[in-house]
């Protein structure tokens, strides 16, 4: 349960407060950005090349199909781009139905603006506010042949329903065997991540708790472009899906998108940039601040590093990952959430374990993750990666 | 907000406006979403409050007892001794003696199995067993009265739907014994039944999952019923016990359903005990139906020894969540668990030895049933012999041939975790394979079809 949805029940405070976690971001973090900074110096996402800032860049994308790459882009943020993956299965396939805790009017974070006038209110609804009944409710019309998009309103919010995730989302088709019934046609939405105020429950990244369960994708968007072809891939899938959206990028995060509907592959990571040297992988946010580390250690050491994403966090891309650390033979894993147990953990242990790379390997493969704690209010700047210490950790792996 | 326009070429919202289920409608919801909470009226002479619209206001401090609400009847139609107490006439379900030889059949068909499988667990040739004593009047009466349509979720002692359904007793003992004719792959424990075939669903041991899963899967129906109108009306029933009802999913469950208008029957078997707890333990309002009310949701508590009385609540109920735009029912029916827990319990140690007796004395569904069919002259010792010894006789053969089945393919711990198999799930299985290469003293894999060759990866 969410205090937000708690205590202002107001639609109009409810996106008032939505924005401020967004904007206020902004505001603060530039105001209080120190003057000789050389490192940590603020994502600037109107140039960062991780996004398409043309529609050129857009359509050159190897991974879209002809057709998609003929047609025309537009500038859009990861909010809109999620909105326009919602907008394109609902109408391609009346089995979609929405629904979860203040969708209808739009979702705090606006995810699904306008989508209860198109399509109606039987098909986008409100919930009680119970998340194990959200997810519980997901999974029985999924069991009966619908399309269930279940929204929760944070990541931090998705505990309640961790059972019926694990033992029963998780389980359904193993445990049907033979019948052949499964939740494949559900997929849970949750915002994720550090927002620079959010504090204990609206920072919080539990992706690493899903990749242990069998049966569950795991799938966490870096841009516009991918949120879009991602989630309309995790709705189509047929397993039951978890698509953690990086509540920082809703609005920051701005490029052009292909108009048309596009799907992009589920657990296959992406090399972003291509080197020689070292190996950085990361998903969602991070990836911004490796891709800054990245600039700077290479102008300063002279190396070639290669930056991945992850993307499906799981079952995740091994062979992309073997492949990169056999030709660096030096790995950095980047990620917000804590770095006990979390995807760095399992990351690392397979490249150790992975003969080819495990001979390669010119020094200790690091983590640059959160500390394991939790995320405190005041000190969010000393907790999530940033540039610094991404870029201090390529400068120890390369002095190794 | 603009960018809506630029946005995809094909939109078919599914057509609400010729559905008699709609309540809102959202081309004028659409403009003003807002005004579906309630704002005061000019003159108004008092306050309302959203939350509770027919509140009207008092001047007497009072908080409402439980005690001065009066604890909800129990339906009943036939007595202890098999005689019926109402008025059948205005029963909207008829009781044949045809159809009542059947569920008696179905309900002492499903006691025979438990007492052999509650023995053969004792002799350790089956891992473990839930029996349903005393409780077959419930599944077999309410499951009587359902379409095979109607989609069934289920807690774990509910066999007797099952039966009734049409389970097969060979379909019971492939699953119990987890042989390669077990539908679940040998994955489950015992008596986690489930067929698609009767729209069943295959049940799992987390108490109350199924609750939620039920609104969601009536939500569907209701759903695809809007799509295509031919779509004939269907229900979702939901069983689960008195203890699951304290599970979170429980109020999860019959809130959203109750919200969203779900046409699903919650029926709770109330039966005294979860495990060792008590109800004076597990509650202390007026059982689980006195909850029904408080979610909005219409309530009956039936006696649930009494299969002509469970028949008809189930059938009326089944039409009123069907009515208008669907709603949820719950049913609370009453009853005494006669047997353990499980295998794995001992009942005997948390009550009295005598107050079980007693229970088995004094009322049973299956004994009252009799006493109604042998006053109908329809049922005699003879039959009941007779019949007992057909069932036992048919019950042990299907037993001997499931116990000496081959198990499953080894390859099915594999499969099915994903719609595909993931490259890790690939490597671990020759990893296995190799194992077994190296070890082949170390395990046992002569039961298991297509030994250790069917970890051969496939297609590659």
């Amino acid at each position: 349960m969410s205090p937000l949805t708690f205590f202002n029940r107001s639609r109009k405070k409810l996106i008032g407060i939505a924005h401020k976690f967004v904007f206020s971001y902004y505001s603060r973090y530039y105001s209080s950005d120190l003057p000789n900074a050389q490192l940590n110096i603020p994502t600037d996402f109107s140039t960062t090349p991780l996004l398409a800032h043309t529609s050129h860049v857009a359509l050159r994308n190897p991974e879209l199909s002809a057709e998609v790459r003929k047609s025309s882009t537009k500038r859009i943020n990861l909010f809109q781009a999620v909105n326009e993956a919602l907008f394109h299965s609902m109408a391609s396939d009346d089995s979609v139905i929405l629904f979860g805790e203040d969708v209808a009017f739009g979702g705090v974070f606006r995810c699904s603006t306008g989508l209860l006038e198109e399509f109606g209110s039987e098909r986008v609804f409100n919930t009680p506010l119970c998340e194990q009944g959200i997810v519980g409710f997901g999974i029985g019309a999924a069991a009966e042949g619908m399309k269930a998009i279940a929204e929760i309103q944070f990541a931090d919010y998705i505990f309640p329903a961790f059972d019926q995730l694990v033992n029963e989302a998780a389980k359904f088709r193993y445990r049907d065997g033979a019948e052949g019934r499964n939740v494949g046609g559900l997929t849970v939405r949750m915002p994720c991540g550090a927002i620079g105020h959010g504090a204990l429950y609206h920072s919080q990244s539990p992706e690493s708790l899903f990749t242990h369960i069998p049966g569950l994708r795991v799938v966490i968007p870096r841009s516009p472009i991918q949120a879009k072809g991602l989630l309309i891939s995790t709705i189509e899938c047929k397993d039951p899906c978890l698509f953690m959206e990086p509540k920082i990028l809703y609005r920051a995060a701005v490029e052009h998108v292909p108009t048309m509907a596009y799907k992009l592959p589920l657990s296959k990571a992406e090399v972003l940039k291509e080197g020689s040297d070292i190996t950085i992988i990361s998903y969602g946010n991070p990836l911004y601040t490796c891709s800054a580390a990245i600039s700077k250690a290479e102008k300063y050491f002279g190396a070639s590093i290669e930056l991945i994403d992850l993307r499906t966090v799981y079952p995740w891309d091994k062979e992309c990952i073997f492949q990169s650390v056999k030709k660096t033979g030096r790995c950095i894993i980047v990620h917000e959430s804590m770095i006990n147990a979390g995807i760095g953990a399992e990351i690392a242990a397979s490249i150790q374990e992975n003969p080819d790379t495990f001979l390669r390997l010119e020094a200790p493969i690091t983590r640059v993750a959160g500390w394991s704690i939790h995320m405190p209010l005041l000190y969010e700047r000393f907790n999530v990666p940033d540039v610094a210490r991404v870029f201090d950790a390529i400068k120890k792996t390369l002095s190794y | 907000m603009k960018f809506k326009s630029f946005l995809l070429t094909v939109r078919r919202p599914i057509s609400v406006n010729s559905s008699l289920l709609v309540i809102t409608n959202r081309n004028t919801y659409g403009s003003k979403r807002w005004s579906s909470s309630p704002s005061q009226k000019p003159g108004a002479t008092g306050v309302r409050f959203p939350g509770a619209l027919e509140s009207e206001f008092t001047n007497k401090l009072i908080f409402e007892h439980p005690s001065s609400y009066q604890v909800i009847p129990t339906f009943r139609a036939m007595n202890q001794d098999g005689d019926i107490v109402v008025d059948l006439s205005s029963f909207i379900t008829s009781f044949s003696d045809d159809l009542a030889l059947k569920m008696y059949h179905n309900m002492i068909e499903i006691s025979i199995m438990d007492t052999i499988m509650f023995d053969a667990q004792r002799q350790g040739r089956i891992s473990f067993y839930i029996t349903c004593h005393g409780e077959e009047g419930i599944s077999v009466g309410s499951a009587s009265v359902l379409e095979k349509e109607d989609v069934i979720f289920s807690q774990y002692r509910e066999s007797g739907v099952l039966k009734q359904r049409g389970f097969s007793i060979e379909e019971f003992m492939s699953q119990l014994f987890a042989n390669r004719k077990d539908s679940g792959r040998g994955r489950n424990m015992p008596v986690h039944y489930g067929s698609r075939a009767l729209n069943i669903h295959t049940i799992s041991s987390p108490l109350a999952t199924q609750i939620p899963h039920a609104a969601g899967a009536a939500y569907a129906l209701k759903m695809q019923r809007l799509i295509d109108p031919n779509i004939p009306p269907r229900v979702v029933v939901c069983y689960f016990g008195e203890g699951a009802a304290s599970e979170g999913d429980f109020h999860a469950a019959l809130n959203i359903a109750a919200t969203r208008s779900c046409p699903v029957l919650f029926i709770c078997r109330n039966n005294g005990y979860a495990i060792s707890t008590p109800t004076l333990e597990q509650y202390r309002g007026d059982g689980i139906a006195s909850r029904g009310i408080s979610y909005g949701i219409e309530t009956i508590r039936v006696d649930g020894n009494d299969v002509v009385a469970v028949r008809e609540v189930t059938a009326r109920a089944r039409n009123l969540a069907l009515k208008d735009n669907c709603r949820p029912i719950l049913i609370e029916a009453m009853s005494y668990r006669v047997s353990h827990h499980s295998t794995s319990d001992d009942s005997f140690a948390y009550r009295a030895r005598v107050e079980v007796e007693d229970w088995k004395l004094r009322d049973n569904p299956i004994t009252r049933l009799r006493k109604y069919l042998e006053k109908r002259g329809i049922w005699n010792d003879e039959q009941e012999e007779n019949t007992r010894i057909r069932l036992k006789k048919e019950i042990l053969t299907a037993f001997a041939r499931a116990e000496e089945e081959k198990k499953p393919s080894l390859r099915y711990m594999f499969e099915d975790i994903y719609e595909e198999l993931t490259p890790e799930t690939r490597a671990q299985m020759l990893q296995l394979k190799e194992l077994l290469d190296n070890y082949p003293e170390e395990y046992d894999i002569s039961k298991f079809e297509g030994s250790k060759e069917s970890l051969r990866i496939r297609g590659n």
